[in-house]
Order: C-alpha cells, then sequence, then structure tokens
C-alpha cells in the first residue's frame, strides 16, 4: 500500500541521485541562483580543480547585495564594492553563466527575480548561497541556502550533499484582522517558537489563511523561515500560484504550461501523512507585530508591551538584559508612540509590487514626519518599473520618500545604505541582529503598512488606529 | 583535493558566554567585500571587539591576551545562526580557531564549519556550564577534543562525548570534500540532468 508522503518528502525523494547509508543524501538541484558576495571564492576554486560549471542553463547571477542604490548607470564608486561586481562580471563571462548585471532590466534582489522571471517552479529543488532562498518555497518547491563550499559544489556537479532535515507544519487557520498581513503571522509564529525553535527542521505552511493570501504575501512568510532556524518552508501550489507563473518569461508557455500545471497539481501532502512536529495557530490571535530585540524571535503583538525582567527564564536573562540595553529599551515598556529616525521599506521580504502598493495606498496624500528619513528600495528593476506605470513614485516623491534603486540596500547594511549608530529604524527586512543595518542601529522589524504609519506619524503605531 | 584534516587538539579555550550568536556578529557584512578565503580574521566578532574609531575593547575576550592562545571558541547556545555567509566560519579558521563548542548550532553554519574544517562539537546544556566553570577557574586550563572517540574532556577528568555524522567524520580526519565524492556520481548526475530538463 502506498505510505502518505509529505509534499517535502516527494520533491526530495524525487531528487535524489544517490543514498547511502551514512552518507548524505546526493540530492539533484534544478536551480541555482549566485550573487556577487557568496560566489567568488567558488569560482577560484572550481579554478584551482580546472573544472568548469556542470550545467550552466541551471545557474543565474545577478549583483544585489554589494550594489549602490543610487546612481546605479555610474561606475561603482567603492573600490572594493566595485571589485567585487566586475568579479561575479568576469566569472560569469569566463564559465558562460547568464548575469543580470546593473542596468539590466532583470536585475534585482536574486529572491525577488527568480520568482517574477518565472525561474521559481513548482517541484524544483533551489539553493543560493544567501540563507532568504526559502523565499522560493512559496511556489511548492525545496529551496534552501548554502554557504560557498556548497555554491561550488553545485557549480561542478549540479549536486549538494544533505542529510534529509525532520518536517514540520504550521497550519494557520481564520481570517486576518484589520491591519494584519502576512509579515505580522510569519513575525508572530517566529515570536511563539523562536529564533532556533524550527532548527533541523523543514517547514510546510497550510491551513486556510494560507491559502487566502497572494503569491507576494506567501514569499514573505517562507522568506522568514530560517529566522526560526528552519532550512526553509514551502507552501503547496494552487490555482494562485499556477495565475501568477502563467505568462512569465522563463516558465513553460501555452500547451507545456498546461501540462506542467497538470504535474504541480499533484504536489501535495497526502492526507495523514505524518509530520516530526505540528503546530496550529488561529489567524485572529494575531495582531500587527513589531520586534523589540536583536533576534527576530523579540517580538510582541503592537498592543503588548516589552517583557518584563520576570517573564525572562533566568538562563535567558543576561542575553535579554544585553539586548535592550543594546535597544535602548526598558523591561515592561510599550513601543507604540516611541519615536523613530528611519524607515526602511525594502529587502527580499518586502519590496516587492504589493508592498510598494499597500504602502502608497495609506500614504497617498499624506507627508513623511519631520525628522523621519524614509528609503524606499524596490526589489527589482522590473518592481520599479511597474511602481512608477502606477503612478507609485509620484506619490512617494510628494511625501517626501526616497525612492531609491533595487538592492539589498540597508537590509544588511553592506554598501553605503546605512542606519547610523543609535538611530531606531523601523524596517520591512527581516534581521533586527546587532549591527544588522550598520553599527550600532537600532531595528524594528516590521509589516510595510506598520513601517507606512511609522514614516508619516515619526512614531511605532498600532496600524489599527489608522487603516 | 585534500585540505588540512582534523584528528585530536588539546588547547585552551576563549569563553564567549552569549546566546544565539548570529553570523552578523561573527562577521559583519561590510566586511564581505573580499573575493577570496583568507583574512577574515582581522574583522572576526568586528563591533564587538573594536570600537568605532578601530582601538579595541578592553572588555572583549579576543582582546584578553590570556586568550591568545586559545583554538577552541566556546560560546552559548545556537551559535551561529542567520545569514549563511560562510565567511563566519572562514573568520573563526583564519583567526586560529580549529574548534568551536557550544549546545545548539544554527544548520548553516554547522555545514559550513564543517567544510572549512572547523570542529562544530555540540554538547549538553549542563557539559557546556561545567566548560565556563572550568575556565573561569584557570583561563588556561587545557581541554582535549578527540574526533576519532568524539569526546571533549576538561583537566578535571570531566568529559562528554558529542555526535558528528560518520561521513563528515571521515572527511574530517582524512582532509576529503565532498566535491571529490560527488564528482564520482558524475554518470548518475548525467542521467538526472537529462530527465529533469
Ligand atoms: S534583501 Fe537582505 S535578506 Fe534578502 S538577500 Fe538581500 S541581504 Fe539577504
Amino acid at each position: 500500500m502506498h505510505t502518505p508522503t509529505t509534499l517535502f518528502d516527494k520533491i526530495w525523494d524525487a531528487h535524489v541521485v544517490k543514498h547511502a547509508e551514512g552518507h548524505p543524501d546526493a540530492l539533484f538541484i534544478d536551480r541555482h541562483f549566485i550573487h556577487e558576495v557568496t560566489s567568488p571564492q567558488a569560482f577560484d576554486g572550481l579554478r584551482k580543480r580546472g573544472i568548469g560549471v556542470f550545467n550552466v542553463s541551471r545557474t543565474t547571477a545577478t549583483a544585489d547585495h554589494n550594489v549602490p542604490t543610487k546612481d546605479q548607470h555610474l561606475p561603482i564608486k567603492e573600490a572594493l564594492s566595485r571589485h567585487q561586481v566586475e568579479t561575479l562580471r568576469k566569472n560569469c563571462a569566463d564559465f558562460g553563466i547568464e548575469l543580470y548585471d546593473l542596468g539590466h532590466p532583470f536585475q534585482g534582489i536574486v529572491h525577488i527575480i527568480g520568482p517574477e522571471l518565472g525561474l521559481t517552479l513548482p517541484g524544483m529543488t533551489i539553493v543560493c548561497g544567501d540563507s532568504h532562498t526559502s523565499t522560493h518555497g512559496a511556489f511548492g518547491n525545496i529551496a534552501f541556502g548554502i554557504g560557498t563550499s556548497e555554491v561550488e559544489q553545485v557549480l561542478a556537479t549540479q549536486c549538494i550533499l544533505q542529510y534529509k532535515p525532520k518536517r514540520m507544519r504550521i497550519s494557520i487557520n481564520g481570517k486576518l484582522g484589520k491591519g494584519v498581513t502576512s509579515k505580522d503571522i510569519i513575525l508572530y509564529i517566529i515570536s511563539k517558537i523562536s529564533a532556533s525553535g524550527a532548527t533541523g527542521y523543514f517547514v510546510e505552511y497550510a491551513g486556510d489563511t494560507i491559502r487566502s493570501l497572494s503569491m507576494e504575501a506567501r514569499m514573505t512568510i517562507c522568506n522568514m523561515s530560517i529566522e526560526m532556524g528552519a532550512r526553509g518552508g514551502l507552501i503547496a501550489p494552487d490555482e494562485t500560484t499556477f495565475d501568477y507563473i502563467r505568462g512569465r518569461r522563463f516558465a513553460p508557455q501555452g500547451e507545456a504550461f498546461e501540462k506542467a500545471v497538470d504535474t504541480w497539481r499533484t504536489l501535495k501532502t497526502d492526507e495523514g501523512a505524518t509530520f516530526d512536529r505540528e503546530l496550529d495557530i488561529n489567524a485572529e490571535d494575531i495582531e500587527p507585530m513589531i520586534t523589540y530585540g536583536t533576534n527576530p524571535g523579540m517580538g510582541i503583538g503592537i498592543s503588548h508591551h516589552v517583557p518584563n525582567l520576570s517573564e525572562i527564564p533566568e538562563s535567558e536573562l543576561a542575553s535579554y538584559t544585553k539586548s535592550l540595553a543594546y535597544m535602548g529599551l526598558e523591561p515592561g515598556m510599550e513601543l507604540v508612540g516611541k519615536p523613530v529616525d528611519y524607515v526602511f521599506i525594502g529587502s527580499c521580504t518586502n519590496a516587492r509590487i504589493e508592498d510598494l502598493r499597500q504602502v502608497a495606498e495609506f500614504v497617498k496624500g499624506k507627508q513623511k514626519a519631520n525628522g523621519v528619513e524614509v528609503w524606499i528600495v524596490p526589489g527589482s528593476v522590473q518592481v520599479a518599473n511597474q511602481a512608477k506605470a502606477e503612478g507609485l513614485d509620484k506619490v512617494f516623491a510628494e511625501a517626501g520618500f526616497e525612492l531609491r534603486d533595487p538592492g539589498c540596500s540597508a537590509c544588511l547594511g553592506m554598501n553605503e545604505d546605512k542606519i547610523p549608530a543609535g538611530k531606531y529604524c523601523v524596517s520591512t527586512s527581516n534581521r533586527n541582529f546587532e549591527g544588522r543595518q550598520g553599527p550600532q542601529s537600532r531595528t524594528f522589524l516590521a509589516s510595510p503598512l506598520t513601517a507606512a504609519v511609522a514614516a508619516v506619524t515619526g512614531k511605532v503605531q498600532d496600524v489599527r488606529a489608522f487603516v | 583535493m585534500s585540505k588540512e584534516t582534523f584528528t585530536k587538539l588539546t588547547a585552551t579555550a576563549a569563553p564567549l558566554p552569549i546566546e544565539n550568536i548570529d553570523t552578523d556578529q561573527i562577521i559583519p557584512a561590510r566586511f564581505l567585500k573580499a573575493t577570496t578565503r583568507e583574512g577574515f580574521g582581522d574583522n572576526l566578532f568586528r563591533d564587538w571587539r573594536y570600537n568605532a574609531d578601530d582601538t579595541p575593547k578592553a572588555d572583549f575576550v579576543l582582546n584578553n591576551p590570556t586568550y591568545t592562545d586559545a583554538q577552541i571558541l566556546v560560546a552559548g547556545k545556537n551559535f551561529g545562526m542567520g545569514s549563511s555567509r560562510e565567511h563566519a566560519a572562514w573568520a573563526i579558521h583564519d583567526y586560529g580557531f580549529k574548534v568551536v563548542i557550544s549546545s545548539f548550532f544554527a544548520d548553516i553554519f554547522k555545514n559550513n564549519a564543517l567544510n572549512t574544517f572547523v570542529l562544530p562539537a555540540q554538547v549538553s546544556d549542563a557539559f557546556l556550564a561545567e566548560i565556563f566553570k572550568a575556565i573561569d577557574a584557570d583561563p588556561h586550563t587545557p581541554i582535549t577534543v578527540d574526533l576519532a572517540n568524539q569526546t571533549i574532556t576538561l583537566a578535571n577528568g570531566l568529559n562528554e562525548s558529542f555526535d558528528i555524522n560518520t561521513y563528515k567524520k571521515t572527511c574530517l580526519m582524512n582532509g576529503y570534500d565532498d566535491i571529490d565524492y560527488l564528482l564520482s556520481l558524475k554518470e548518475e548526475i548525467n542521467r538526472f540532468d537529462l530527465a529533469h530538463a
């Protein structure tokens, strides 16, 4: 008899080139994305071994992490950054890999361009030298981040050696409240299970709340799977998925597409399949969320207060106190009303067109608060162009927001887009680690809507009072 | 392609009893601009180690001369979470650490460390506390990490075994890397490549 199987197992098992006792599985990789920061040493490795890329058509490159977000048409000013991007150009040219370089209409944050170009498809295995590769899982595939040695493995052999992780299912059911978005769902989940609670697992997100979400919103959830330690997260594909993919540049077209959809429809977890861990969440319990600490698990519903010392387990007190001291916050305080200095709307978590539309809809006809700097960094050239076509650029300009060129920007503070020491930033990105957005910067992670309200009022707010 | 190997080490350890140390602390993004694997050790724990004006922070463990010779890093639970940057493992290796001991490691970091020939040895919370206690009592106390027997032994005789998968253990002890193994599967991979076109 056929044993009920999880979607994760189905896709994994279909990609195992070799399974040997005591060995990790050799897993075939359908699609590989690379960028300028984590690939140069991998290409060096190939040169040292005197080998080429196994199948160049399965790897796509872009420059995103270390690029300026102003005047992208000019040569990069900073010497080391310029060298890194030039190295990517040379490596792609030498090895024959397609590169969406600065100035190319397909350039953008790697996890934004894969889906929008139809390179990311259901049923695939996808890797990239970046932990937020989990984003692609929203299409019903196995996608996870890897290190540079593994990038070299994939370039050389189109395979990666991995032990199969355990499986977790998180089911979210019920209707989301006013002002609550997919970013709030994932921040809520992480706050419940902690920044390491899903380490060793691959997560499937299920339930009717997930089904009701757009692809953009699903990507936001899968994107942050890594922030609870999970290697990746996936969502079974459905009509919403197929509608998104239809007609995309590199997706199957016409009859081939219809045939592919027939196969994709079979990609779901069987009734009765078992997971190593199951979690049920009621969507009605979720409020607009905000983080107060220095890892993404340190988040609260906006009506709650920063935990008191008495609410923290003894063993975690030292880390907790250190974290609050870094953030300049007190135990027990409320965050509503807290003045902020910067608002960053961007990153692979929330820089898709839907995010920009949501911000623009709220901001239209309003002005940013005095003393707040607001940066909007679209996730890709295509997102930027779409925003212009819809006139969102004018809304942002009138509000006093700065609309920049696509890239990772202040999400990781690698280029000059840094939040200054001691300043508070409401950010739509995914990490609030110490110094993540610049040395001594202080990050409040939140949804694009919460960020938009903060931009206009200059404070952390409960968006439910504004929408 | 063989690199280095790891079998057994007796050395002193630098204690970093902080939980959830993420890879942005190990090596901040602004130091990821190099295109080679070398030199990242200079910026290991950069923002904990140096002030904004690049002067060393006297109270940070790596600036304490007592720990100059340490080859083992002992850190709090959930070490290496966050970004997949292998540069974090390179920085630890380049600085001179051969082993990181913690009571929990993030997945990607663990793989990256193993691929960099840095041994991530996971011990119980209780044993981790014993190690911190031993270093506290004597900063020069030697710790022995024996990969063949998968044990960690303190000078006072306390010891605990740690898990590591057999494949990676063989790789570390013999200097093998994954690409050598995968290249031997070329025929099978070719068949997959065609079937998944
Ligand atoms: S936007 Fe941020 S999280 Fe996403 S790929 Fe870029 S640096 Fe990584």
